[in-house]
Formats: C-alpha cells, structure tokens, sequence
C-alpha cells in the first residue's frame, strides 16, 4: 500500500498541534486515509511533543512504525527523532536556529534546511509560529500533495481573522513549498487523489457526538486528561444541541449528578479518567442500587496514582469490574476505535436506559484522543432510541405501582418521577418492590433474596442482545492475537505483517467486557492453536478476566506498559519470538539506553549535552552489565562524557565528565 | 395567577412509620415539611425529597412523594442532577449535620455559589446518632461525645455564616420546638427561587443531652419578632448569624433575589430535559459532521 508518515516534533507551546491539523486536513480533503498520534507530556509549555501522521490511499489503523519525513521545530527533535526517518525521507528544520549534523541521521535521507528569516522577509512582520508553515509548504512538496488544497485549509483555519491573515499564512506556505521546488525534487509519492472528504475525528469527538445524537440531555464532568475533551466538545455544542453541560466541583459531584438526572428520567452521561472513576465508584454502585440509567465513561490513562497522566494504558479494567462495593449489575464496554466509540456511546445510553443500571465505557487515551479519517457515512444519525419499558400512566384504581416490581426478565417498568399515582422513593438501603427499605428495623432474607435476583438477571437478558466476539482472519490460524478495546487496528496490521512473513495469524477481540460471552469464547479458544493476549498493562488484566470467565489460560502474553501505544512492529517481534521460545528480555535496549540518558541529561546536566554513541561498557563496576553512553556537546559535537546505565535494571550507575579529567 | 390551593398533610401521608426515638426532633421536622408543601399546594407528584445517609436522611421514606434516599454526604449533588433533568419538580433536600456540613460540604458550599433552585432542610442535632453518638461538624467545643471523650477539640461549623458567605440566597433557621414557624420558613424556602438553606435545630434525645429541648427553648428567638431586622441587609445577617449563646436567632437571616442557574442555561428554556424530543435531526448532524472535515 502507498502511504507515507509524517513526524513533528517540538516543544508544548511551539503550536505544533494546528500545523498538524493543517497537514491533516490538507491530505485528509485530498482523499487519503490518516491515522494521528500525539505523544505530548503534562506541560503547558516545553517538554517534548511528538506528533506523527500516517496517510495512505488504504485506510490506516494505527500510527504504524516508520517515519518517512521528519518536521523538527526544535534542536531537540532533530536529536531524537533524525535518525528514524527511513532511507528516501527527509528532514525539514529552520537553519536559522537548528543544526543537523551527519551524525544524527542515516544516509539516503535528506536534511532539508529552510532559511525561514530569508523566505520571510518579504512578507513583512510575521509571527514565530510561521516558521511551522514554512516548513509545512516545504513538506507539502516534497511529498507530492497539492498546495491548493493546503491553501484552502489555511483559509478556512484562518477565516475568522480577516481575510489579511489568511492572505499571509497561504504566503508563507506558499514561500516554503516554492524554496522546496526550486532546491529538492519531490520524494517521490505519486498519489491518486479521490478527493473525498472524510471527517478526521477522535475517538472523544465520537463518542461525544453519538451520546448527544442518541439523546443524551445531561452531561457532567470534572478536567481530566485524557476526558477533557468530551466536556470541550459537549460544552462547544450544548446550545445548538439543546444539552445541559456541567462541570462540578469533583468527580464525586459528577457521579451524583448523573445519576440524579438518570433517576429524573433524562439521558445521562459523565467522563472521567482512572483518578476521577476511582472517587465516583460509591455513585456507581448507587445506580445499580436504585436503578438509574446512567453512562460513566472512564478513559483510561497510565497508573496508578497520578500515574503518567498523559500517556495510555489499558490498566483500568479490574477497576471498572470492581467499581463499588457489593454485587450489583453492570455492563462494561470497551469500543475498539473511532466510528464504533459513536455507536457504543449511543448504544450505552440505550442498554442503561433499557436495563435501568450504569454502564461504563472503557476508552483510553489512544482511542480518546487520536484522530482518523473514517467514511463520510461511517456514523449516521439515525441511530435507535430505545428507552426501554416505561410507564407514563397509572390510573389511580390500577393498585400500588411498584417501582422494583419483581419480574422475569428482573426489569421494572419505569415511571419517571412526576408521573401521577407512581409516587416511589429510590433508596440505596436495599429495598422491596415498592422501594421499602427491607434492612432498617426487620431484615428480610427472602425478600433482600429475591431482589438481588431480580437485579442481577437484568445481566442476563442484557447478555442475550449483545453481540458475542468473533475470529478475526483465517479461521485455522497458527496463532490467535487476542486483545480489548482500542487494540484492535494496531492487532489488525501486526497480524497482517506475520500473515504476510507467513505466519498464519488471526485475531480474537472484545469489546463486551460484562457480561461476558463465556461459553461462546471458550468455544472459539477451544479451537485456537495457539493464543497470544495483548494488552497495554503489566498483569494481563483482560488476560485474567478471560480466565475468570472462562476457566482458560492464554499460553502467552505481549505487553506494554511504557506509556506509548503498541506499534505493529512490537506485537509482530514479540510474537515471533513466543513462536521460537524465546523467553521475554527486560533487558534496556540500545534505544531504550538513549532515552534514559536523555532523562539524565534533562535532570542533571541542564539540556547542554546529547547522547552519541552508545556501546557496552566496561569499567564501572555496577553487579550488572552497562550500557555506557557517550555524551557529546550540542554544539560541535566534543565529547563531554561517559553515562553508564545498567542493562538489566536500567539504573544510571555513574557519569564521568570528561573536563573533571583534562582540565585538572 | 394561578390560584394556589392548599392540601391537607394527610396528602403526603406515607404507608410507613418513621423509627426515629420517640421524641427526635426530625418528627417535627417531617411535619413541617408536609405542612410546607400543603400550604403550598404541591402535589406529591410535583414533590421531590433528597436525602443522604443518616437518621434524619430517613425522610423520604415517610412522606407520600417522590424520593432517593442516595448516598451519604451526596445528596445535594444527585438533587441538583434531579433539578436540571426535570426543573418542574419541587426538588427538596432533607439531611443531616453530618450528611450536610460533613461529609458533604463540599457540595454544599458549590451549590449555593450555584444558585440551583432547590430547598435544603437540615436537621441539625449536633450529633452523629446513627452511629450512635459521635461528634458532628456542628457539635460544640469542648463538648464530649463517643469520639471525643476529652472534650471537641474543633470548632463548629457555623452553616448560616458559611451560607450567606457561599452565595445562598435564602438563608433560614428553624426549630423543631416551633412546628408553626418551622413550616412558614420551609415554606418560604421552596417558594423562593434559588437556593433555600432551612438549618433546623432537631434535637437528638438519645445522644446530645447538652442541646436539649429545654437548651434551646431558653434561648432562641424569632428574627421576625425585631422590627428593625433587615433580611437583605448581607453584613448584618452575617453578624445576627454569629449570634450564639445565650440568645440564639431563628427565621430568615438572608434573603437576596439573583437570577437561578436555570435561568442562564439554554437547553432548559425549552422545558424540562426529561419532556424534551430525543434525537438529533439530520441538518444539524451533517453541520457538525462538517466540523471535522
């Protein structure tokens, strides 16, 4: 398949986010299909942002392995991230401020350096940031797509401040891409333009969307990264919408919240993060208590704690089973990508209001906030409202409404508050049909009996409807990838790479977490050759929830736990070597080496040095082999000394500066 | 004008007896709220009590109404979800000192600055009596309970300061000794528009033998009985509300007309959420599909 992966890199506050979105909607409007990561840190301003685009004529499914064109808008950036950028890529920087020696990139790759002061002056007083749009044209040529349409997006972007603005910013660009064709010949990408235009959406945006087109009416929410961005988009369109938007004062007020609206009778929805989930539990279980329909929606971040706020994981699934004390009804989903985030929020709404208990929405920051280009008609807003069994009148000689009425299928026909002759009070003490408490002055075992029952078999209607999991890929396959929620693309390409290597593969995944399809699994795992999990955590959380479901062990893992997405290549390796009985190294690679001493050189050594070369060391002894990395000034490139980090536990054992030694 | 009927409290009668002691002070308070919403003429279709956790959060439960008796500390926060789900309810809110000025201050305070309109009844006994007699935010220094056996070490929270402080905008004291004036400052409270702080003194006889009925009868007067008393004077309800001691005032402190969140929030001038057409019509989805193109 024809694709190419853009990378741009720089400091927070470099405004690299909206050169990114230009070039997205620039390829995007083109017809090509893109797939964005943003890989950022919890800083306002500095700190390391790297943003990387994959486009292809093919849709794409994850921000894939390679770089083919680098965009640095920092020293920093070409440090890192030069040497990635495969043989026939480029390297664009500002040449005024940065310096890209031949040390920090591989051959066949081009450094392309823009003299930004001299492309600008003509154009009178520009603003820093244009130095990004320069070298944005620039890139545009290079890689074959059509500076119109990029032009295009700048107006649009820019249209709200005047037509002068937008006049510029097309005349910078327009700057970059001509130095370009008149230094460099393109790189080569000759692509077949549909121009098709398909909405670039995040999972957020989605998922935000579909709960409002399915009715949502009440949204509460506290900041949280990485589920601020639902607030943002809801807030953005309460008005035309016609939905209540609030933020609370903490996640414990959002819980209640919801559930108080979901108790009232209107579509309710609250979005938090692993942190806020964890203080909102008690309102969980109130939900299930009471019966209120309510949608929680947890994004999950790395953890725990603070945990590594602006990095994904999939760690919150024992959470989310956990949520709340006691037994109580639930349903857990963990949508696999953008277009399905839409349908499952429209779908949680559906089954909570059906089944009058709370469902939780798994997300995590990869599905949360990365964007992709999906069909124009991939969501459709004629989605099903079903609100499930609802009385909206009882005659006054029809006898004593019971709110909890003991049933079959154990679902109460629900009369909304309000409603005349079904007054009821929904308390958490646990109750009788009619909402009487059953445990104040007498308990009553039968009857706290039956209505756990009739709770709980909501769960098994609930499990009836909904679809059970399915192979994959070829249904003999030598090995089954098994995975949840937002693993799926990335599990999708790594299974396409060893098909392709010929190693027959196919996946399993998940996305209903509770309840559980156990007897349909089983039976597929039953038949499964050999089976991988893979899951971005440390324990194999899923991995053990299959278990507890269905009494079967998978025969290996692939995990991650580093806070960055899975990217093919890590699944497609590590499956071969499960496949050749290779045991798991926790060894610091040479890579793994280099950031390490980045971390140092930041900490220690106030950002005046970079990492050179990187080979085994010797000579400190440390009760473990080292990696013993070369350290070298930013400019000139003088060595400046030796940082020596443990292969095995990654430790930084010493730093031996070179001057403490010639300069005595 | 609509004429405003009034109901008999028989109307909000409940099939279940309260198991408070005999003699607690939220008997009285159960009866001020019945006679409230009688006087007001509200029916129990149209009325909503909120409660948390504790004795007095028992409420909802023994009067003909719509009701949650939701979590402990969390009421005001599922009674504002209620309120702007559905703002034709009557959302009246029936807890605690320590469910209120504890546990759930920090929802309490948020709500005033809020300005929701709802009606919040605490039965302030100065006690934890659930648990059997510990101390609660608002028990006395020096006081000795269950857990403080040396004597409080802390200052009381002082809920009518702290209201008029937060932005409440009806800020009222009651006495569960003084049924009468307890419904008419009830009353007045979910007549008012925005947010209604009713703090009652509701005397627990079984654990606070300090704060008795007799304690509090000697000492407590009625605002409405000073002619000179000015309720939208802000600086001097907040001095009357350091009042404490010998002379302890009941009746409306403060009272100030400000607009209701409700009022600012558009998807409510359209009625309430809950009555509202669900879905989304296509022009206006295909105007936000045109966003992210």
């Amino acid at each position: 398949m024809k694709e190419v992966t853009l990378g741009i890199g720089g400091a927070a506050g470099d405004g690299l986010d909206k050169t990114g979105d230009t070039f997205a909607k620039t390829a995007s409007r083109l017809g090509l299909y893109l797939y964005a990561y943003n890989s950022y840190q919890s800083i306002i301003r500095g700190g390391h942002i790297w943003l990387r685009v994959r486009m292809g004529e093919e849709k794409v499914y994850s921000h894939g392995d390679h770089l083919n064109l680098l965009i640095a808008l920092n020293q920093d950036t070409l440090e890192r991230h030069a040497r990635e950028v495969e043989p026939g890529g480029a390297v664009l920087f500002n040449s005024d401020k940065l310096t890209l020696d031949s040390s920090l990139f591989e051959g066949q790759v081009l450094p392309v350096p823009m003299p930004v002061r001299e492309l600008l002056k003509p154009l009178g007083r520009t603003l820093p940031v244009m130095q990004n749009t320069v070298s944005l044209g620039a890139a545009i040529f290079l890689m074959g797509l059509d500076f119109e349409m990029m032009a295009e997006v700048l107006a649009d972007t820019f249209q709200h401040k005047g037509p002068d603005v937008v006049n510029q910013n097309v005349q910078v660009a327009k700057a970059g891409y001509n130095y370009a064709k008149e230094k460099f010949v393109p790189l080569g990408y000759e692509w077949d333009f549909s121009r098709i235009r398909r909405p670039f959406i995040t999972g957020n945006e989605a998922m935000a969307l579909g709960a409002v087109a399915a009715g949502c009416k009440f949204y509460s929410a506290y900041p949280m990264t990485p589920a601020s961005t639902i607030l943002h988009w809801m807030v953005a369109h309460a008005d035309r919408c016609g939905i209540v938007v609030k933020q609370c004062e903490d996640e414990i007020a959002v819980a209640n919240m919801a559930v108080g609206a979901g108790l009232a009778g209107a579509r309710s929805m609250c979005a938090t993060s692993g942190g806020g989930f964890a203080l909102m539990t008690e309102a969980v279980g109130q939900a299930g208590m009471i019966e209120a329909p309510v949608v929680f929606i947890t994004v999950q971040r790395g953890g725990p704690s603070t945990g590594i706020p602006t990095k994904t994981e999939q760690a919150d699934l024992n959470q989310a089973l956990g949520a709340s004390q006691g037994d109580f009804p639930r349903i857990i989903m963990a949508p696999a990508d953008v277009t399905e985030a839409y349908y499952t929020a429209a779908e949680a709404l559906n089954l909570a209001d059906k089944y009058q208990l709370p469902v939780i929405i798994l997300s995590d920051l990869l599905l949360s906030e990365h964007p992709e280009t999906i069909e124009r008609d991939a969501l459709k807003p004629d989605l099903v409202i079903d609100r499930g069994q609802l009385v909206t009148e009882w005659p006054e000689d029809n006898g004593t409404y019971k709110r909890y009425a003991f049933t079959e299928s154990g679902i109460s026909p629900r009369a909304l508050p309000g409603t005349k002759n079904t007054v009821y009070v929904a308390p958490t003490d646990d109750h009788d049909e009619e909402g009487i408490l059953i445990s104040d002055e007498y308990t009553s075992p039968p009857v706290r009996r039956k209505v756990q029952e009739k709770r709980m078999k909501k769960l098994e209607g609930a499990l009836k409807e909904l679809p059970p999991p399915q192979i994959e890929g070829p249904e003999d396959a030598d090995v089954t990838l098994v995975g949840w929620g937002s693993c799926r693309g990335v599990i999708r390409e790594a299974a396409e790479i060893l098909r392709s290597e010929g190693i027959s593969t196919n996946q399993l995944h998940f996305k209903y977490l509770l309840p559980f399809h156990a007897k349909e699994a089983l039976e597929i795992l039953n038949r499964c050759k050999k089976t991988v999990g893979v899951e971005v955590n440390y324990t194999g959380q899923f991995a053990k929830h299959l278990r507890s479901e269905t009494g079967f062990s998978l025969d290996d893992m692939v995990l991650k736990y580093d806070g960055e997405p899975f990217e093919p290549a890590f699944i497609v390796n590590r499956v071969k070597e499960i496949l050749g009985g290779e045991a798991l190294s926790l060894e610091v690679t040479r890579e793994e080496a280099r950031e390490i001493a980045y971390h140092y050189i930041r900490t220690h050594l106030k950002n005046a040095v970079r990492p050179a070369s990187i080979e085994v060391g010797n000579g400190v002894s440390a009760g473990e082999p080292t990696w013993c990395i070369e350290l070298v000034s930013r400019n000139g490139g003088a060595k400046n000394g030796d940082l020596f980090v443990g292969q095995r536990t990654g430790s930084t054992y010493a730093w031996k500066p070179v001057s403490t030694v010639s300069q005595d | 004008m609509e004429m405003t009927i009034s109901l008999p409290i028989s109307t909000y009668e409940s099939i279940i007896d309260p198991d408070w002691c005999p003699g607690c002070g939220d008997f009285g308070v159960l009866r001020g709220v019945k006679m409230a919403a009688g006087k007001l003429g509200i029916k129990p279709e149209e009325l909503f009590t909120v409660s948390g956790i504790g004795c007095s959060s028992n409420l909802p439960g023994y009067i003909h109404a719509y009701g949650v008796h939701s979590l402990h500390g969390r009421a005001v926060a599922v009674a504002s979800g209620i309120k702007f789900a559905n703002q034709d309810m009557n959302v009246v809110i029936t807890g605690g000192d320590g469910d209120g000025y504890g546990i759930g201050l920090g929802h309490f305070v948020h709500a005033m600055r809020r300005n929701l309109d709802l009606t919040y009844i605490v039965m302030n006994n100065q006690i934890y009596g659930l648990t059997t007699g510990q101390a609660s935010p608002t028990t006395m220094k020096e006081v000795r309970t269950k857990s403080t056996p040396r004597g409080n070490a802390e200052m009381p929270i002082n809920p009518i300061a702290l209201a008029i402080v937060s932005g409440a905008t009806y800020v009222s004291r009651a006495f569960s000794g003084e049924p009468r004036h307890m419904a008419d400052i009830i009353a007045g409270g979910i007549a008012h528009k925005g947010f209604a702080l009713v703090d009652v003194f509701s005397p627990c006889v079984t654990y606070n033998k300090i704060n008795t009925y007799p304690w509090f009868k000697k000492r407590v007067y009625k605002l409405e009985d000073d002619p000179d008393y000015d309720a939208t004077d802000h600086q001097g309800a907040l001095n009357r509300a350091y009042e404490w001691g010998d002379r302890i005032p009941l009746g409306l402190f403060y009272r100030e007309e400000q607009p209701t969140y409700e009022e600012s929030e558009p998807a409510m001038k359209e009625g309430p959420l809950v009555h509202q057409k669900l879905g989304m019509e296509k022009e206006l989805f295909d105007d936000l599909m045109e966003e992210f193109v």
